[in-house]
Parts: C-alpha cells; sequence; structure tokens
C-alpha cells in the first residue's frame, strides 16, 4: 500500500517526511509554486522562511550540524539557485550533509533562456557531492530517496534535485525509500589487517599525537566517545581541527587545543615533534600543515578517512586506513584490548614532559586592557558566563572573531560548534544560528560575529524574529575586517587598503528596527551585566561589544613558514624574514 | 606536489552510468583539480545495464595519478575505476582519418607507406587519398610523419581505446 498516485510537488513532501525531515528552509518563487501549494496543504513539515535563499543554506547547514541530521533546502530557479550556490559549496568542503531542491523551468523551456532560468545542475557540478537534473515524474520518487542516501553516506555533502515545472504538476506513482535500492555504496568496514597494523604501530610510538577533525563529528556521538576512550587508554595526547571541536572535550587532560595557523603553541609544537601522527576523519588541510614539506617531519602518519582521495592528497602516509571514523575507533579499542598492548610508559612521560613545557608558555596570553575591551577578555567573560552548561551552541562568521572563539571557548562535547572552515564564508554566522535554534527549541544559540561579517546576512534577523528565535548574536566590533587587517599589517607594510569600514549602522538601532533586542558594551565595567543581559532575554539580541580595534589573533602561524616558525605575539614579528614573507604573501 | 617525483602516463579505463551530465563531471574533476588530459574517448557499451566506458589517458606524478583514481572512484555515476598501466598489460588502439592532399608525382610512396601501417583507403581523387588507419598511439604519430613529406595533411583522430590484455574485465571477474 505504500505504492500512491500523486503529483510530483506531494511526491516531494512526501518523499521529505518520510527521510525524517521536519523542517525545511525556504524561499519560494516562480518555479516551486506547486510544491509552496502543497507545503500549504500538509502539516507534517514545517517551512522556515529566510530573507535570502544563500541563508536558508546556511541555517540547513547549522540544522544539519548540530543534529546530525540532513539539513534540507528549497528554493526557485534561476536566482534563488544561483544565491544557493555559497551555501553550497560551503557543506561541500565541510562535508555536511543536505538536500537541497531547486524549482527549474518547465522541460520545454530548459535551454531557452527562459525567464529566471540557470543551468542549476551545471552551476552546481562543482559545489556538490552529487546533482540530478529529474525530466520524468516516473523517476521522482526514486531520485529524492537517492539524493538523501547520497547526502548521508559516506563523506557526507549537498546533493541538489533540480525540478522543473511541469514535472511538479505531473502525477505519477510514489513508493517509499525502503523499496528503493541504491548502487552508490562507499566503503564504510575498514581492512582489519590496516587497523591492526595502526594499532601495533600506537604500540610502538614514543610520542605519539592523534590529530581529529570533522570527520569524528560526522560519524555520529558513538564515534566521540570512541575516540575519548582510546585516547585515555592509551595515553596519548590529541589536538583537533577548527572543524573538529567538541569530538574530544576540551576539558580533558590529554586535550591540547586546536592546531594550525591560529592553534596552539603546545598542538603545533607536539604535531611538529611527534614520532606517530594519528589524523582521524581530517584532511591535512593547509591551514593546519602551514608549509607541506615542514610539516610533522619527523612522524609516521596514519591516516583514517572515509574518503579515500583524501589520503595522500596533501601530505604523504605511511598507512591509509579508509572507513568510518566510528567503525575503525572500535576496531582499534577492540584490538588493543585483545592484544593487550601497553603504551610505552617511559617515552610518553617524558613526551607529556616536554609537552607540558610548551604548555606552560601559555600561549593565549594577552595584555589586559582597560577601559577597552580586549577581545580575548570578551570571549572568556562569555566563556565564564556559559560555563558548566550543556546547552550551549556556538555560531560564528568568519576572521579574527572565529579564530578567538576556536581559542577561548572550550566544547566538551560534539555538534556544539558550527562554523565555515573549508570555504570561509562570511555571514553563515546568523544563519547558521537559526538553523541550530530551530532544531535545539530550548538552547541558548549564540553567533560569535565580527562586525564586518554580520552585515553579509544581517537580514536574517528578520527570520530569526519571524520564529522567535532567541539566538544571540555577539559581535566583537572593531571596526575593521580584522583578519584582513592583521595580514595587511604583517605581509603588505600596513598599508590597510578597503579594510576598513567608514559607515557602519548604530547595531543597538539595527536590532531594535528588526523587532530584536540590541545590547551595548564599551569598557570593561560594562561587559559582565552585558552578556549577562544578552543571556537572560528570551528574544532575538544583538549585544555590539566594542572591542581594541588593533588587536592581532596569536599565535600565528605565518602563510609557507613551518609550525616550529609560529609567531607567539606582537612582538615576534619583525623576526620574520622577509624572504620567507614573500614566498607566504602569494599563499592565502 | 610535483616535487622531484617523475611524470608517468597512465590510461584509465573507467565504467559509467550513461546519462546526462556524467562526461561533464569527469572533465569539470579534472579542469577543477588540475590534472591534465591528453586524450578521452566515451561511448555507451553496454545498453542493458545503461553503461558507458571512457577512456583516459593523463599524465602526472604518482600522487597525482593514484589521487586521479581516488578522486573518480568517488564520482557517484562511476561504477569502476580500472588504472591498466599499472594494472598490467593491456592493448590499446586508436583510429585516425587522415587525408594526404599532394603532388601526383608521390602517389606511389605514398601507397607504400600506407601498405605499410596497413592503412586502409576510404577515399581517393585525382590529387588526394584519405586513409584509415587503426594503431597504437606511437605508430599513428609515426604514420603522420612519414606522410607530412609527401603532402599536405588533415587528421582526425578518436583518441585511445583500451583493453586488459588476458580472460580479466573490468568488472574484476
Amino acid at each position: 500500500m505504500s505504492e500512491r498516485t500523486m503529483t510530483g510537488a506531494e511526491m516531494v513532501l512526501a518523499a521529505l517526511a518520510d527521510n525524517g525531515v521536519d523542517t525545511v528552509f525556504g524561499y519560494p518563487g516562480g518555479a516551486v509554486l506547486p510544491i509552496y501549494d502543497a507545503m500549504f496543504q500538509q502539516n507534517r513539515i514545517r517551512h522556515v522562511l529566510v530573507r535570502q535563499e544563500g541563508g536558508a543554506v546556511h541555517a540547513a547547514e547549522g540544522y544539519a550540524r548540530s543534529t546530525g541530521k540532513v539539513g534540507c533546502v528549497l528554493v526557485t530557479s534561476g536566482p534563488g539557485a544561483t544565491n544557493a550556490v555559497t551555501g553550497l559549496l560551503d557543506a561541500q568542503m565541510d562535508s555536511i550533509p543536505l538536500v537541497c531542491i531547486t524549482g527549474q523551468v518547465p522541460t520545454h523551456l530548459i535551454g531557452n533562456d527562459a525567464f529566471q532560468e540557470a543551468d542549476t545542475t551545471g552551476i552546481t557540478r562543482p559545489c556538490t557531492k552529487h546533482n540530478y537534473l529529474v525530466k520524468d515524474i516516473a523517476k521522482l520518487a526514486d531520485t529524492l530517496h537517492e539524493a538523501f542516501h547520497v547526502a548521508k553516506s559516506g563523506r557526507p555533502g549537498p546533493v541538489l534535485v533540480d525540478l522543473p515545472k511541469d514535472i511538479q504538476f505531473a502525477t505519477g506513482t510514489y513508493r517509499s525509500p525502503d523499496e528503493v535500492s541504491f548502487s552508490y555504496r562507499p566503503p564504510h568496514e575498514p581492512d582489519p589487517a590496516a587497523v591492526e597494523k595502526a594499532v601495533a604501530m600506537l604500540a610502538q610510538a614514543e610520542r605519539p599525537l592523534f590529530y581529529t577533525g570533522g570527520g569524528v563529528i560526522n560519524a555520529g556521538p558513538k564515534a566521540s566517545e570512541l575516540l575519548i576512550e582510546l585516547v585515555r587508554m592509551t595515553g596519548f595526547p590529541c589536538t583537533s581541527t577548527l572543524m573538529g571541536l567538541g569530538a574530544f572535550p576540551a576539558s580533558d587532560k590529554h586535550f591540547l587545543g586546536m592546531l594550525g595557523m591560529h592553534g596552539s603553541y603546545e598542538a603545533n609544537l607536539a604535531t611538529h615533534g611527534c614520532d606517530l601522527l594519528v589524523c582521524v576523519g581530517a584532511r591535512f588541510d593547509d591551514r593546519v600543515t602551514g608549509k607541506v614539506s615542514a610539516f610533522s617531519p619527523g612522524s609516521k602518519k596514519i591516516h583514517i578517512d572515509i574518503d579515500a582521495s583524501s589520503i595522500n592528497k596533501n601530505v604523504r602516509v605511511d598507512l591509509p586506513v579508509v572507513g568510518d571514523a566510528g567503525r575503525v575507533l572500535q576496531n582499534m579499542i577492540d584490538v588493543w584490548k585483545a592484544k593487550q598492548y601497553k603504551p610505552k610508559a617511559e617515552a610518553l612521560a617524558a613526551w607529556w614532559r616536554q609537552i607540558d613545557g610548551w604548555r606552560a608558555r601559555n600561549c593565549f596570553a594577552y595584555r589586559r586592557g582597560d577601559p577597552v575591551i580586549k577581545p580575548q577578555y570578551a570571549l572568556e567573560r562569555l566563556r565564564a558566563a556559559i560555563a558548566g552548561r550543556d546547552d550551549v551552541y556556538i555560531t560564528t562568521e568568519v576572521g579574527q572573531h572565529q579564530m578567538w572563539a576556536a581559542q577561548f571557548l572550550p566544547f566538551d562535547k560534539p555538534n556544539r560548534w558550527m562554523t565555515s572552515g573549508g570555504l570561509g564564508t562570511m555571514g553563515y554566522g546568523l544563519p547558521a544560528a537559526i538553523g541550530v535554534q530551530m532544531a535545539h527549541p530550548g538552547a541558548t544559540v549564540i553567533d560569535v560575529a565580527g562586525e564586518a561579517s554580520i552585515l553579509m546576512n544581517i537580514q536574517e534577523m528578520s527570520t530569526a524574529i519571524q520564529y522567535r528565535l532567541p539566538v544571540k548574536v555577539f559581535i566583537m566590533n572593531n571596526r575593521w575586517m580584522g583578519m584582513v587587517r592583521q595580514w595587511q599589517e604583517l605581509l603588505h607594510g600596513g598599508r590597510y587598503s578597503e579594510s576598513y569600514t567608514e559607515a557602519l549602522p548604530d547595531f543597538v538601532k539595527l536590532a531594535e528596527a528588526f523587532g530584536a533586542v540590541g545590547l551595548r558594551a564599551e569598557t570593561t565595567d560594562q561587559l559582565d551585566q552585558a552578556i549577562a543581559d544578552m543571556l537572560a532575554v528570551d528574544r532575538t539580541v544583538i549585544l555590539d561589544v566594542a572591542v581594541e580595534q588593533t588587536e592581532n589573533c596569536f599565535p600565528m602561524i605565518p602563510g609557507g613558514a613551518a609550525h616550529n616558525e609560529m609567531l607567539l605575539g606582537p612582538e615576534d614579528h619583525a623576526s620574520t624574514d622577509p624572504t620567507a614573507r614573500e614566498e607566504g604573501m602569494v599563499l592565502v | 606536489m610535483s616535487d622531484g617525483q617523475p611524470i608517468e602516463r597512465h590510461t584509465f579505463a573507467v565504467l559509467v552510468a550513461n546519462e546526462p551530465g556524467v562526461l561533464a563531471r569527469v572533465i569539470g574533476l579534472f579542469s577543477g583539480r588540475g590534472y591534465n588530459i591528453e586524450s578521452l574517448t566515451v561511448a555507451e557499451v553496454d545498453r542493458e545495464r545503461g553503461r558507458s566506458r571512457i577512456t583516459l589517458v593523463t599524465s602526472g606524478t604518482r600522487m597525482v595519478i593514484d589521487q586521479i583514481k581516488a578522486q573518480l572512484e568517488r564520482l557517484v555515476p562511476i561504477h569502476r575505476v580500472r588504472d591498466l598501466t599499472e594494472e598490467g598489460p593491456f592493448v590499446g588502439r586508436e583510429l585516425a582519418l587522415v587525408k594526404v592532399v599532394g603532388e601526383s608525382g608521390k602517389r606511389g610512396d605514398v601507397l607504400r607507406i600506407a601498405e605499410g601501417f596497413g592503412a586502409r583507403i576510404v577515399d581517393s581523387s585525382e590529387s588526394s587519398f584519405v586513409f584509415e588507419v587503426t594503431e597504437s598511439t606511437e605508430k599513428v604519430d609515426q604514420f603522420l610523419a612519414l606522410m607530412a613529406g609527401l603532402g599536405k595533411l588533415e587528421v582526425a583522430r578518436t583518441g585511445i581505446v583500451a583493453l586488459s590484455r588476458g580472460a580479466k574485465g573490468i568488472e574484476g571477474e
């Protein structure tokens, strides 16, 4: 009885519901009117009306990242689809499972330069995991089910289904997902021999390090628990990429903080000095490795990844293990126990002594300001205000504030930290926060923002108001595009080309104009009260924190440098070798 | 990533779903990631199962070649990727149509060379021939080099199609 006759538009809603979707982020238009009409006549799926299609995709990313489910987007043809492109690529780079349904002009008009026509599958081919143009109602149901299957299987990613308007009106037979078999079957179970070899390498290591990434979070909360078990069992130190924060608890003594360009001194020196680097669900991205030829030069490397194409892409590794991070970690724990392996206690103790020496350097220290608020201080006070709470979700925009948030806010659980890592999309944080809040109505959701980034999708304030979402926008306002300014200072002779915003809005009045609460803190003595007010108010709120304008984000590995050439603070950069500086300048 | 590593040329056989956009995905992968395509052929080979076969010749360092294989395998409508160069002996052939236009005094030389390469005459006029030659790329190149001395050439080539030697097929059976 699962086969039913219905229109294409009705099939879309049936398929979404059958694939577990309860919330769709979207924006209507001519080419999706039949779907919106079907939406109107049902109540299984909520629709969140954003204010620009780009916001819909980031909201779906926030929803997906904070729940582990597939995020869902519905937009119209032409500009609806092209506005979604940035978000799709963002999800592709950060492996976020999404299904995006786009309207298309009727099949007989495709290729005619019709009104609001775009070659959507052509445009989005390189920024989706896969995409479909459905030109036959008989294939619609199976295609929609396959889209969800592809989005969440293997390495997750965004999948787009382009749906001409005549197919939405056409009538056909619907069947449910359990009646469809899929040919796409990426590997999941690791090779047992590779796992055994990996565990033997752990037991042999004298200066080991776990380097974990977003893949652990994508493998589900169980994978994070297994990671904790394996790390504690071996007693090895653990560092994380930006995308992996929360997979391993920041409060655990084995955690060294984030590695990479703005990572901790101890994490980067441990990466440089280790003799075994165990990469779990990360991809040796250039923000992590710095100069590839000098990256972790003395180590054997194990790379655990579900995507075989991530292995040996940037860095040559000694042992690849292809499989789901959770499965691999489970098997590693089993082998470690079965073979009764023990870590090399003496060597490991010496390694920890070395790491503790690096830790003692206290690399995130900064000069306190008064009454001027240092951005790091603002985050320390925010951290204190949310300490011990399990229901706090943080999103960010992109730039200095994002790196400071990664350095100063501790995450003890997965799915609590939503940030645009690979693509680095300014404007991500506010719509992502909306998606998170839709998924977790009672939680505290804070978008840590800069004043430049927030303006890129500020229109989504209106969405937050419409759905009464008490999202908190915490703006660290230094009046500069801070990271651009920092690079101009360090690499371009202090020529601050176009990085200062001359005409910022009054964010308090802006919040009020949208119908939200606006708060401001300009001096250190106002900060704690302002944060308390922000957290207490049960409405959408912007807190505009005026921070030190010229503060730079340290530590920093300059472009083209190695991990042991890290700049620790403002006093360091005079010593940068000018030839290395030129080499670094061409990198981004 | 080419630091010091030698450049290798590899021939890939790729079995794909015969669906719209699949060739664009493969070509987009190569252009987007900066890989070379030296030759690419594609045609349907199994109508019943809707499969097309792409033969692709590319070059790069070892790391790039491995990466190309892994990236191809990741595409959803790709069923099988074989690095024929890596996996053992294979036969590769391409077909060229070669128009030779020249003086009548050289027709004898032209025909003698054609015979030596097993080229078939598929068209002729008072001042021209069109030959069909099916050979390895190197042989076709030699044929063209010899003919170039005897007249003005116009050439159409298919690029390589290839199969592994022996009983083993692309599906591994």
